[in-house]
């Protein structure tokens, strides 16, 4: 557990100015701190507004970084002129959520794949061979290259995804709520296929979700956000069964398991944490 | 209501004086010898310097232009340089004419357009067809070519209405119907197509939101929510194409009206304009620019009206 | 959304690629397309070999032919100058459509380059360009080219040039919102991410969008040149040394009472061209709009349609204890189709069999695709436009709401049946106040006064928990929060006292913290008023907090069907097994990350 970390964010802050003269820009990350060993799979979970999207934007460059840094392999990477944050291209990749806008509709398959390798100079046949290597690795058909996103469903679209974020086979992918917009089932397998390329090619993973248990099924440390600070960061397991965080709490049990007769014991202990903050506050106020 | 009413306001002044500003440059900047061309070619040297210190051509631009809005401000256009008539008279008279034309066809367009869009859109099928095929025509086909044909049809064969000539509102209604009434179509049948198409394809638009299926599961009746909830969402952007086509009917006007000789706008800015009689020129810009400014403020605050959210942003 | 369902078969996706790529060629087979091209090419024909097919000069004036007839030298007669008008005709021709062109390239290159800066780079470019626009705008058109025509004389060039830059507003907007489009598109930032520059991602990701809309919008303002440019002329502002076909008409409309057949040439060309140009624009977007929806229909006889209501029956569980709630709603057999372009059916739901009973809570789950909203619209009978009740009845209260007229439905909608929609943003009309939208219902479906709806609205809106049920009254539904909406439609479905409430996925577009307090909500209001209340989601967690019964679908059908309980612990059929399977809750941590020395010992020690 000594490795050296990959990805340091240290006290991060991101602004987005606000519309209009004269109004107070909304601060999205109030000095945000993560590290990411290689390997590793550091999930993200939080609700909309809590800034996990944004701190995985910021990381791919993608956000206004005015505080803080980024640093990747030890380099601040936050402040990068567009050029330089093109070389990071093999290096750090990304998947994204919605699996029906992140491919243009009208490039094929083969055309998607092969653009991060045309960047990177490799000739027609080479990539060509590199993409057939990338279908299979993400389990997709040989024959998918020369068609249209639209001809797939969304888990097999966002295979695609992720063959087109390993193509350079980066050391880091984030992954901004990848298996959200798809089915039970779906989801399963997606994720599965998560693990499968983590274990066989060492890349991290940034994992980002609202949904604590998918989170937990695959990161092996977790940070959970909430108005753009992190309120809890440690061992998975710990993190998504037994939080200390008063957040966490809430939000670990805000969400209904799947067996009437548990998810009634988890209504009553919700009832139960509920009150308790509630006084705990009014105490706190009280003082 | 009222901050949004007076900041639009602003904003409409600011715009007219930045383009009568720009028009005035340019239109300066790129006249040549003005005396000249007033006195023609067969005038001595020293004739066309006494009439260019008589027009104030000797001064430097900036000079006139500073007069000139002066001027302007107090209602001072100047007046003709060749017919020496001031430019506020000769335009004045001739306003109400192109107006009552104007917005005669505007009335008229919004009413059938907007019927003609929620037919189209609520029994889709051979109306829809009907509505798209008269929005196709009325787009392509210039109006004053529509003015020809209309002249050509029912004031020389059937001989329904006079071909040419005008009759002021203020004299008799009859009378100014008889007239306007060919004028008013030809305008009129582009921009129904324009907006007939816009209302249909929003309130098409409109129907297949979520909120129309929850007020209908409510208990509302589809007329209801058609009638009540959707024209009024539908009616925004109905509302812009309007605008947009009440500055293209302005336009429009001009050329009708020389067709059927009618002493609007058109025959003095034609006039003008082949003579480069640029103050009267200067006085059409100013008129016409602060006739859009207005109209669209106007729509601005009918739009404010229906849509909360035009009222913030 | 399932894996392997919805590969296409090699013909269908064979088809589709050809559809994607030869918009071009296509129009070729659009009959309407088609026709205006062909104008369109004869026109461009015509005027390029003018000197060739012009029998005489065109300006050439003959005292002796002043208003010849048609015939002999004239093959289409000559015009109040005595000049030949075929000849006249061919030259104007080419003149006019050439000063629409030059306009169009002109308008084209200013608006298309400042578009796409504006909508890639945005910030201040983008406030000078709305300026510059208003100011264009503020003068109708035809006023700016009167006054430029006043001081650059009548060059046709000049003025066509000053009418291009005032129609590239056109071309800016268009460009400008695909390009604010596709940039916030995700995989824009996919290829920013991936290293490809900028010009690049313009090139290959934007100017590929905005490509065919420029064509299309070209062809519209080609053709308002065109009227443009004819109407200068026809006021006798144009240059009389170059004919064009304003010129002509004009020229025609002084002799209207001695020749009126001189305005045809000229008509025609001008409506002819105008009209092709207009039709070939709408048909190339037709096309468009076909290539990027469904593959080309094919016309399959209109064979009568029968609906496809076999299957399986559902695995069905035994009731746990005597149930003697009496049903309330029983759906029977129920398919539901939406009729294609070529006129055949899709199905959707394919004979659904359910019972609600009296103040029970029924939970329809499946995934995406599985018909399961479908279903619960068409109880309302609020299908979407193509949809409708192909097979089955739907009884409910003694009456087939299946067969029932609109008239009787809108009875039942509100009063007996409410509906609490999916997305809560979506679902209030944003031009009145959530106020006003409870109210109207109420003064409509109970017939009480608009004061006393009012009252209860007040009451509803504390009822649901909202904080300052007055301030959420006078608001319009931009003002509120996601959460406090779907407070407002649940308050909204309640509100006329119904027997069944339908609720469409009610928590699904939430925050699981507010989800869970929507979920105390529904349950707490259920129980007060005994309402039956049949909720469609997928969610199993959903499902286990509120169902007394649940129904399984897939593909249409129900698969399984009983009392929650007995369902969550033995599910039988394979696919509601292959779904609690696929449940993550339940699974365990994946547990800290081993040190690369460390799981080669762990691979080692498992290995031994």
């Amino acid at each position: 557990m000594n490795a050296e970390p990959l990805l340091v964010i240290d006290d991060l802050v991101v602004e987005y100015p606000a519309k209009g003269f004269g109004k107070r820009p909304f601060r999205a990350l109030k000095g945000v701190s993560l590290d990411i060993r290689p390997g590793e799979c550091v999930g993200l979970v939080g609700e909309s507004g809590s800034g996990k999207t944004t701190l995985g934007r910021a990381v791919l460059g993608l956000a206004p970084v005015t505080g803080g840094s980024v640093r990747f392999k030890g380099r601040d990477i936050s402040h990068l002129k567009r050029k330089q944050r093109r070389a990071l291209s093999d290096e750090i990749q990304v998947v994204f959520q919605d699996p029906y806008s992140s491919l243009n509709p009208s490039l094929t398959i083969e055309q998607t794949l092969a653009e991060p390798l045309r960047v990177k100079k490799m000739s027609a046949a080479d990539a060509s061979k590199r993409i057939r290597g990338l279908l299979d690795q993400v389990g997709l058909p040989a024959n998918s290259a020369d068609r249209l996103p639209r001809e797939f469903s969304g888990g097999q679209r966002q295979r695609i995804a992720i063959a087109r974020a390993l193509a350079l086979s980066p050391e880091l992918i984030v992954c901004d709520e990848p298996v959200s917009a798809l089915d039970l089932s779906t989801q399963a397998r997606v994720l599965d296929l998560f693990k499968d390329i983590q274990e066989a090619t060492g890349v991290a993973y940034l994992f980002v979700s609202h949904d604590l248990a998918v989170v937990r099924h695959l990161s092996h440390r977790v940070a959970v956000m909430y108005h753009g600070e992190i309120v809890e960061y440690g061992d998975g397991g710990q993190v998504t069964s037994a939080p200390e965080h008063p957040y966490t709490q809430r939000l670990l049990l805000a969400a209904p398991v799947p067996d009437p007769v548990r998810q009634e014991q988890r209504r009553a202990d919700r009832r139960r944490l509920l009150e308790s903050q509630r006084e705990m506050e009014v105490q706190a106020g009280v003082l | 209501m009222l901050r949004f009413i007076l900041r639009r306001l602003l904003a409409g002044v600011i715009l007219l004086f930045v383009v009568s500003s720009l028009a005035y440059l340019l239109l300066y900047l790129g006249a040549g010898d003005i005396a000249r061309q007033i006195l023609g070619v067969s005038a001595t040297q020293e004739q066309v310097a006494q009439k260019a210190a008589q027009l104030g051509l000797d001064q430097p631009l900036i000079t006139r232009y500073v007069t000139w809005v002066g001027n302007a401000i107090t209602g001072d256009f100047g007046a003709s340089w060749f017919t020496s008539q001031p430019v506020v008279a000769a335009i004045t008279s001739r306003l109400a004419v192109t107006l009552s034309l104007v917005f005669g066809t505007t009335i008229l367009t919004a009413i059938v357009a907007t019927a003609l869009g929620v037919w189209a859109a609520r029994k889709r099928g051979a109306a829809d067809r009907l509505v798209q095929i008269v929005s196709v025509l009325g787009f392509a086909i210039p109006g004053f070519l529509i003015a020809i044909f209309l002249v050509n049809v029912f004031a020389l064969n059937l001989r329904w209405f006079k071909p040419t000539g005008f009759v002021q509102l203020s004299t008799s209604f009859p009378g100014w119907l008889s007239t306007v009434t060919l004028p008013i179509l030809a305008l009129s049948i582009g921009a129904i197509a324009a907006i007939a198409s816009q209302v249909r394809g929003s309130v098409i638009d409109t129907m297949r939101q979520d909120w129309v299926r929850t007020l209908r599961s409510r208990g509302l009746s589809e007329n209801r929510v058609l009638y009540k909830h959707v024209l009024r969402n539908a009616g925004g952007p109905a509302l812009a194409v309007l605008a947009v086509q009440f500055v293209g009917l302005l336009g429009g006007a001009i050329i009708v009206e020389q067709i059927f000789a009618i002493p609007g706008l058109g025959p003095v800015a034609t006039q003008s304009t082949a003579r480069g009689d640029i103050p009267l020129v200067m006085g059409l810009v100013v008129v016409t620019a602060a006739i859009v400014v207005v109209v669209n403020i106007v729509i601005e605050i009918l739009h404010g009206f229906l849509n909360p959210k035009a009222r913030i942003s | 959304m399932s894996e392997s369902a919805s590969t296409p078969t090699p013909a269908v996706a064979t088809e589709l690629r050809a559809a994607r790529s030869h918009v071009g060629r296509r129009i070729l087979r659009n009959p309407t397309g088609l026709v205006a091209l062909i104008v369109l090419t004869v026109m461009v024909l015509l005027a390029v070999f003018a000197d060739l097919l012009a029998p005489m000069d065109p300006s050439k004036a003959n005292i002796q032919d002043v208003l010849a007839p048609a015939g002999g030298a004239h093959p289409l007669g000559a015009d109040s100058a005595g000049r030949d008008v075929l000849s006249r005709l061919l030259f104007a021709t080419r003149f006019s459509i050439a000063g629409a062109l030059w306009a169009v390239l002109i308008a084209a290159v200013i608006g298309v380059t400042s578009g796409l800066i504006a909508g890639y780079y945005q910030k201040w470019f983008e406030s000078v360009s709305v300026w510059v626009i208003s100011i264009i705008q503020a003068l109708p058109g035809i006023v700016v080219l009167l006054a430029a025509r006043a001081v650059v004389g009548p060059s046709i060039w000049l003025i066509m040039a000053v009418f291009g830059v005032i129609l590239s507003p056109a071309f800016y907007r268009l460009t400008y919102t695909a390009v604010v489009g596709v940039r916030n598109e995700l995989f824009i930032d996919a290829a920013r991410v991936a290293g490809v520059g900028d010009a690049s991602i313009i090139g290959r990701h934007i100017l590929s969008v905005v490509r065919a809309p420029i064509i299309i919008q070209a062809a519209l303002l080609a053709g308002i040149g065109i009227a443009v440019q004819s109407g200068l002329d026809f006021l006798g502002l144009g240059d009389t040394n170059v004919p064009t076909w304003g010129q002509m008409l004009s020229d025609a409309f002084s002799r209207m009472y001695q020749a009126p057949i001189l305005l045809i040439w000229p008509s025609l060309a001008i409506a002819l061209t105008s009209i092709s140009l207009v039709l070939f624009g709408n048909a190339l977007r037709d096309e468009l709009e076909r290539a990027a929806g469904k593959p080309k229909k094919r016309r399959r006889g209109t064979a009568a349609y029968v609906p496809d209501a076999s299957g399986d029956a559902p695995v069905t569980h035994d009731e746990e204890r005597a149930d003697d709630r009496a049903t309330l709603l029983q759906v029977d057999g129920l398919v539901v189709g939406y009729d294609q372009p070529d006129g055949g059916v899709k199905q959707v739901v394919n004979g659904v069999s359910l019972t609600v009973r009296k103040g029970e809570v029924h939970g329809l789950i499946g995934e995406s695709g599985s018909g399961k909203t479908q279903t619960a619209w068409s109880i309302l009978r609020l299908l979407p436009a193509g949809g409708r009740i192909v097979a089955g009845t739907v009884s409910f209260d003694g009456k087939d709401l299946a067969h029932l007229s609109e008239n009787a439905m809108v009875k039942i909608r509100g009063r007996r049946i409410a509906y609490i929609p999916q997305e809560p943003m979506s679902n209030l009309d944003p031009s009145f106040t959530i106020g006003s939208q409870l109210v109207e219902p109420m003064t409509v479906t109970l017939g009480i006064s608009k004061a006393e709806a009012k009252e209860r609205a007040l009451a509803l809106l504390g009822r649901v928990g909202l904080p300052d049920p007055k301030k959420t009254f006078d608001s319009y539904p931009h003002e509120v929060s996601g959460g406090q909406a779907q407070r407002v439609l649940i308050a909204g479905a309640v509100s006329c006292e119904a027997d069944l409430i339908i609720a469409d996925e009610p928590t699904t577009a939430l925050d699981v913290t507010v989800q869970a307090d929507i979920l105390d909500l529904l349950r707490a209001l259920q129980s007060d008023l005994h309402v039956a209340v049949l909720i469609v989601t997928h969610n199993f967690g959903v499902v286990a907090d509120l169902c007394d019964r649940v129904s399984v679908m897939q593909n249409g059908r129900i698969v399984e069907t009983g009392p929650a309980r007995s369902i969550f612990r033995n599910p039988r059929h394979p696919y509601t097994r292959s779904l609690f399977d696929a449940i993550l809750e339940d699974g365990a941590a994946r547990g800290p990350l081993a040190h690369a020395a460390d799981r080669n010992t762990i691979t080692e020690r498992s290995a031994r």
